[in-house]
């Protein structure tokens, strides 16, 4: 099937054994770790906001995650009357299958050897790849989509609506910058993705891809992911103060959880994702020590940077509107990742090619930007703001005395 | 007992796999027209193309795989359920009236001509049954590959053509979705600006 070498002689038990092993260890792991990243991100928050945070269950409320999903677990199952029953139920599960599949594809160390076997520390290897992040992403837009509609009621629905037109606008974008990856190593493999960056540029920069593309093909894709994931400032589709709580807003109970599971399962797919793709993996220095034992301790050490960058951005940044947020998706963020994966489609044909196209594509973006800013203030405004512009001005209040 | 049977699923992977992957073909397809609700039938339609995409995988044409999932059910069938929801016909469908009265003759004679084809065709050099043309494994020269060298040589006219033809829907679509200011909805503003004014 693929160019994993675990398949490629006879098909054995021990192999039916090892693969089973894999998919049981990634799971459990990938729940500990979603337990680990919800105590993780509301200790950081409430440490960001002068707060103690959970602290009753167990050491440093290590375990108040677990105590809530036992509380959930507990709770009556509600279904609304208006409800869709079937799309209802099924919801959960479209979008908790996804961010399961979505980590298998993620290397999360080197290639050990067991029983004469060569295994790699990854769950599969499929040769589409990366692929298979955009197609479960695309996959989980409908349990989001569902969710909402199956409700059966109108914040959820809004929710929906906006969730998914949000998910697939911003998956173009995150498409066109895994593109400039596959490009640079030319495979979809996430093995061959994360051996062609290893070594370093004069023994001190690694060959990582983000210093390898340019940083933009990173940047483009560490906010397109950030909207893929509904997360802070991008998550208008849970916005509390106009949408109740968003898709999920008539859930309980366990399917809640799922939902919230799924959430921060999501969260750290995409960290090992990105990882994966623009900083090398489990690439690093071995400092002594048993030399399996490295690459897995540098993909956790990256991964737990990204996600201590995930929660700061929720601490930090407001909300984007809703505008705003379209606006950043298809006028910046696509024509941007664009540009960008021909830049470095003409720099693997030659360095002159590539930085003529470069100064082009400046060039052609500091006119458009120019070009839109004097349509702005002397052509038709769009009509939002004319509806507003003839509203009646507020009258000024005046002091009491007056 | 069971090791058995497993080492058995090994030993015919493809006929497991096809016999699973088309019976959610089947079961998808036939949920589409069975269900009253649009929805269902939506989801039925991502159904029918998640077995087409096993299928492609069955035949080593994993590149197919990915693209069908990623295009069809990703969003194709996410478009058609934005339009059921948003256009709010995602109650029963009344059935009765039929707006086009030779409809069900006529598609059940195209279903039958076209299983007759579909068997015309299985009985030529069409259906060969082989697996997709991959490369040895190890070697680079893989499914994508092979994909892109024939689309950007043999086929680089049609492929050239589709995109101007998409480019030219896309157009289309955003100057008939267009909204044309006109006095009318400044006319149409300037109410809401006096619905304003009275709520207050």
């Amino acid at each position: 099937m693929g160019q994993d070498p675990l398949f490629l002689g006879h098909i054995s038990i021990g192999v039916i054994v090892i693969v089973l092993v894999k998919v049981l260890v990634a799971f459990a792991a990938l729940m500990v770790a979603v337990m680990l990243m919800i105590w993780f991100e509301r200790k950081l928050i409430s440490d960001m906001q002068n707060r103690i945070g959970p602290n009753r269950a167990g050491p440093w409320g290590l375990l108040q995650t677990l105590a809530d999903g036992i509380k959930l677990f507990f709770k009556e199952d509600l279904i609304p009357e208006k409800a869709d029953r079937f799309a209802f139920k099924l919801a959960p599960y479209l979008v908790l299958v996804p961010a399961l599949v979505a980590f298998t594809i993620v290397p999360v160390g080197g290639v050990v050897h067991i029983f004469g076997h060569t295994v790699q520390l990854q769950v599969a290897d499929p040769p589409i790849g990366i692929l298979l992040l955009l197609a479960m992403s695309s996959i989980s837009v409908y349990g989001t989509m569902l969710a909402g509609w199956s409700s059966g009621s109108k914040y959820p629905l809004l929710g929906s609506v906006r969730a998914s037109a949000q998910m697939v606008s911003y998956e173009a974008a995150m498409g066109l910058s895994v593109a400039a990856v596959v490009l640079i190593t030319g495979s979809l493999s996430t093995r061959a993705i994360v051996t062609s960056q290893a070594g370093a540029f004069f023994h001190i920069f690694p060959k990582w891809n983000i210093i390898r593309l340019g940083v933009v093909p990173f940047l483009i894709f560490l906010v397109a992911a950030t909207a893929e994931l509904n997360r802070p400032p991008f998550d208008l589709t849970e916005a509390e103060q106009e949408l109740v709580g968003g898709y999920v807003t008539e859930y309980s109970s366990i399917r809640f959880a799922l939902f919230f599971l799924s959430e921060f399962m999501n969260a750290i797919t995409m960290s090992a994702v990105i990882v994966t793709l623009f900083l090398g993996g489990p690439d690093g220095p071995n400092l002594g020590g048993p030399s399996f034992i490295w690459p897995i301790l540098w993909f956790l050490i990256k991964t737990g940077a990204l996600l201590f960058f995930y929660v700061w951005v929720r601490a930090a940044l407001p909300r984007l509107r809703y505008d705003q947020l379209m606006d950043l998706g298809w006028k910046l963020l696509i024509p941007g990742a664009l540009a960008w994966l021909l830049v470095v489609a003409a720099m693997q044909v030659s360095r002159i090619y590539g930085l003529v196209l470069f100064v082009v594509f400046a060039a052609a973006g500091a006119v458009l930007y120019r070009a839109i800013i004097i349509g702005r203030e002397t052509g038709s405004e769009s009509e939002v703001i004319t509806t507003f512009r003839k509203l009646p001005a507020a009258e000024p209040i005046r002091p009491e005395g007056d | 007992m069971e090791p058995t049977f497993l080492l058995a699923a090994i030993a015919k992977p493809d006929l497991i796999t096809f016999a699973a992957a088309a019976l959610m073909v089947i079961g998808g397809a036939f949920g589409v027209i069975a269900s009253r609700n649009p929805v269902h039938s939506a989801l039925s339609l991502v159904l029918t193309m998640f077995g087409i995409a096993v299928l492609f995988i069955e035949q080593d044409a994993q590149f197919l795989a990915a693209v069908q999932v990623i295009v069809y059910a990703g969003a194709i069938v996410v478009l058609f359920l934005f339009v059921i929801m948003l256009l709010g016909v995602d109650r029963q469908e009344i059935f009765g009236r039929e707006s086009l009265r030779a409809q069900r003759p006529l598609a059940a004679a195209a279903g039958v001509i076209a299983l007759g084809e579909v068997l015309l065709l299985a009985r030529t050099t069409w259906a060969t049954g082989a697996h997709a043309a991959n490369g040895p494994v190890g070697n680079s020269y893989d499914n994508v590959q092979r994909i892109a060298a024939e689309v950007f040589s043999t086929y680089l006219l049609p492929f050239e053509a589709t995109a101007v033809l998409l480019v030219i829907a896309v157009l289309a679509a955003v100057y008939l979705a267009r909204r044309v200011v006109t006095a009318n909805a400044e006319e149409e503003g300037s109410k809401m600006v006096e619905g304003k004014a009275v709520d207050r």
